[in-house]
């Protein structure tokens, strides 16, 4: 794979995307069934609104202090950094929050917009369980009915996180269609929403969806790239020259590379290679995909030559999806990011790594951005910055990892 | 513009019927059984047959249309092999044959692409209900080009203003979706949702068809004073999941679809 080391930015304006109607030059947009197109206007004016009104921040500032434990700290990781060599590695903390990954930066803000809109039920689709155990617990704070939908295949894989959201007060639908994982989940949460669309907010968990979500989720996953950059100039008097994400849909590596488009910073998003790019079972969808309609929106997409959705793969239930966000899709066809890919094996070593090299077990997901850093932390001088989104921990994965460990031997 | 599908809704209304319009699931539960249903819905006289298009995700669907989608595509349906199919059931029948289908097959296929196989194969309508008139731009400019009607949805919370952009966009008839559901829920019919069809109507330039959930005569009776023309999807497609071989399928579909039919008369 290629890295730009100098990528300095183009000229301004990527903030004031997506335009009115949700595009981000050719993708996103608003690709629904009738019944929906009012709630998403609803919910967009209501997003507008809650925006211009500090009551509305006030409450959102507290609770993610307060509540969520923000902001969450900034970790220089030393001992993996002499380890890779190159560039010094910054791990942004998100795994530290309430929950447990940063799924609940976006879970707090619209559980806030859907009580502003009257609300009172949620719904939600989930994969690894992060972003369901997220809302359920959102609702738990609020005191709404919740419902979150999760494949059977994913159940299996998540068990902890399904107790977590019963306990929660949760209701968890199994999704059994299809490939039982988020892409299905994702399907019948939106279909539960066409149908009740009247007392239910949908509380999506990515950077996908129709109009105004990709939109509203970046908006509330920004507080990591804005924490981060602000946390860097103030420590070390600099910005870092690249920033890694693993990249399922895209929430996390939008939250942090949001910020820092207007920045001379190398933007690098991690796709899932699942088994494999050659085995056709992975998850790189802005690697081995093309453009079409899922869910909503206009997105790179893995599909067969008749534009049926092909089931994605990878160890990491929260990178299982076939889709990957709009504006990702954006930033790549205008080359402001690049996107690496990472397979089960090589995330599973770095999972193990950073258990070892300094204490952290970090989720299967976010291994996938730290695998990448092998070969990527050699290209940067010593005194350069690689700031890396820990999106989240590996409690959940423990039992999966060592399971995948057994086999190997 | 087609004058088919209007033509086809204005012979039933000086019936004094409303007119009637099945849907089947195309290549289910395959190919040929798909034209036989074709074939015995216009022998009964349907004004218009809507032939569903498989797609992997349908996000409008409920578990009966969803569930025949699904094995439609394990027996190996494409787009391309359906078109073929209506082709051959527009060399043989009266009725109007509107293809259903959601936008990421067509845009796979291209709208210019897809817009001028429909045509050639005999198909008067497209409806697409992911694709509302904002991102269908160069959808409705393939539609003229060739000949279509793009058919577009409304739903009971569509503001009047936003009926009104999308009866400007359509074309054939205004496909109406009687509740906040996908396809095959339940159906109620109050006094108030019955009121909402009749404005909706009333504003409408073209013909208004009804459709989701309607599943027994009684509920198309009660439709047909207030609908220009009422849809019956998976009520029919349930049919074919029940029934034992492809023949049983074909009676059982034919004789619930007569009943539904006989209904209409106002």
């Amino acid at each position: 794979m290629s890295v730009s080391q100098t990528s300095s930015p183009k000229s301004g304006g990527y903030k004031t995307l997506p335009d009115e109607l949700g595009h981000f030059g050719p993708y996103g947009g608003r690709f629904v069934p009738e019944n929906l197109m009012p709630a998403l206007e609803d919910l967009h004016a209501a997003y507008l609104t809650a925006q211009q009104d500090p009551a509305f921040h006030e409450e959102m500032e507290d609770l993610l202090t307060n509540y969520a434990g923000r902001p969450t700290p900034l970790y220089e990781a030393k001992n993996l950094s002499k380890a890779l060599g190159g560039g010094r590695i910054f791990l942004k903390r998100e795994d530290l929050t309430h929950t447990g990954a940063h799924k609940i930066n976006n879970a707090l803000g619209q559980v806030l917009l859907a009580r502003r809109m009257g609300k009172k039920r949620i719904i939600a689709e989930t994969g690894a369980g992060q972003h369901g155990v997220a809302t359920a617990t959102v609702a738990a704070l609020m005191g709404l009915e919740c419902m979150v939908y999760m494949g059977t295949l994913d159940m299996e894989r998540q068990a902890l996180n399904v107790t977590r959201m019963e306990m929660l007060g949760a209701t968890v639908e199994p999704v059994t269609s299809g490939s039982r994982s988020l892409k299905d989940a994702t399907t019948q949460a939106i279909r539960d929403w066409v149908a009740n669309v009247g007392d239910t907010h949908y509380i999506i968990g990515s950077v996908v969806g129709p109009h105004p979500y990709p939109m509203l989720v970046r908006g509330f996953q920004s507080v990591i790239g804005k924490e981060a950059r602000a946390q860097l100039l103030e420590r070390e008097g600099k910005l870092p020259k690249a920033a890694v994400a693993c990249v399922g849909a895209g929430s996390n590596a939008i939250g942090l590379f949001h910020p820092l488009l207007n920045d001379p910073v190398d933007l690098i998003g991690v796709e899932a290679a699942g088994y494999g790019l050659d085995t056709g079972e992975h998850a790189a969808s802005l690697t081995a995909g093309r453009p079409g309609v899922l869910h909503g929106s206009s997105l790179y997409l893995l599909q067969d030559p008749d534009g049926q959705i092909i089931e994605a793969y990878s160890m990491a239930a929260g990178l299982d999806y076939p889709g990957v966000g709009p504006e990702h899709s954006y930033l790549k066809d205008i080359d402001r990011a690049t996107y690496a890919t990472v397979d089960d094996k090589a995330a599973v070593k770095a999972f193990m790594d950073l258990a070892r090299y300094e204490g952290i077990i970090p989720a299967l997901e976010s291994s996938h951005a730290l695998a990448h850093l092998k070969d990527l932390a050699p290209r940067y001088a010593t005194d350069d910055i690689i700031l890396v989104c820990l999106s989240g921990r590996g409690d959940k994965d423990v039992s999966q990892v060592a399971a995948y460990l057994e086999k190997q031997k | 513009m087609n004058p088919v599908i209007r033509e086809k809704f204005a012979a039933a209304a000086e019936q004094g019927r409303a007119a009637f319009v099945p849907y089947v699931t195309g290549g289910f539960p395959n190919a040929d059984t798909c034209l036989e249903l074709i074939t015995a819905l216009d022998d009964l006289g349907s004004e218009v047959i809507e032939v569903g298009l498989p797609f992997s995700d349908p996000l409008a669907d409920g578990p009966t249309i969803q569930l025949s989608s699904q094995r439609a595509l394990e027996a190996g349906a494409t787009p391309v092999k359906i078109l073929q199919t209506m082709e051959r059931a527009a060399a043989k029948t009266q009725a109007a044959l509107v293809a259903m289908t959601y936008v990421n097959p067509v845009l796979t296929m291209g709208y210019e692409e897809f817009a001028k196989r429909a045509s050639g194969s005999g198909v008067s309508g497209v409806i697409i209900p992911d694709l509302p008139p904002e991102e269908a731009v160069e959808w409705l400019d393939a539609c003229q080009a060739h000949g279509l009607d793009p058919v577009f949805m409304a739903a009971p919370g569509t503001p009047m203003e936003r009926l009104d952009l999308i009866l400007a966009a359509g074309g054939g008839f205004l496909y109406y979706v009687s509740m906040d559901g996908v396809t095959g829920t339940e159906l109620e019919l109050p006094p108030e949702r019955l009121a909402a069809m009749q404005k909706v109507r009333a504003r409408s330039s073209l013909p208004v068809a009804v459709g989701f959930g309607v599943a027994t005569p009684a509920q198309a009776a009660a439709l047909a004073p207030v609908a220009d023309g009422v849809v019956v999807g998976s009520a029919l497609v349930r049919q074919v999941h029940q029934a034992k071989t492809p023949q049983e399928a074909v009676e059982a579909v034919s004789r619930l679809a007569g009943e539904l039919r006989q209904a209409l008369v106002r």
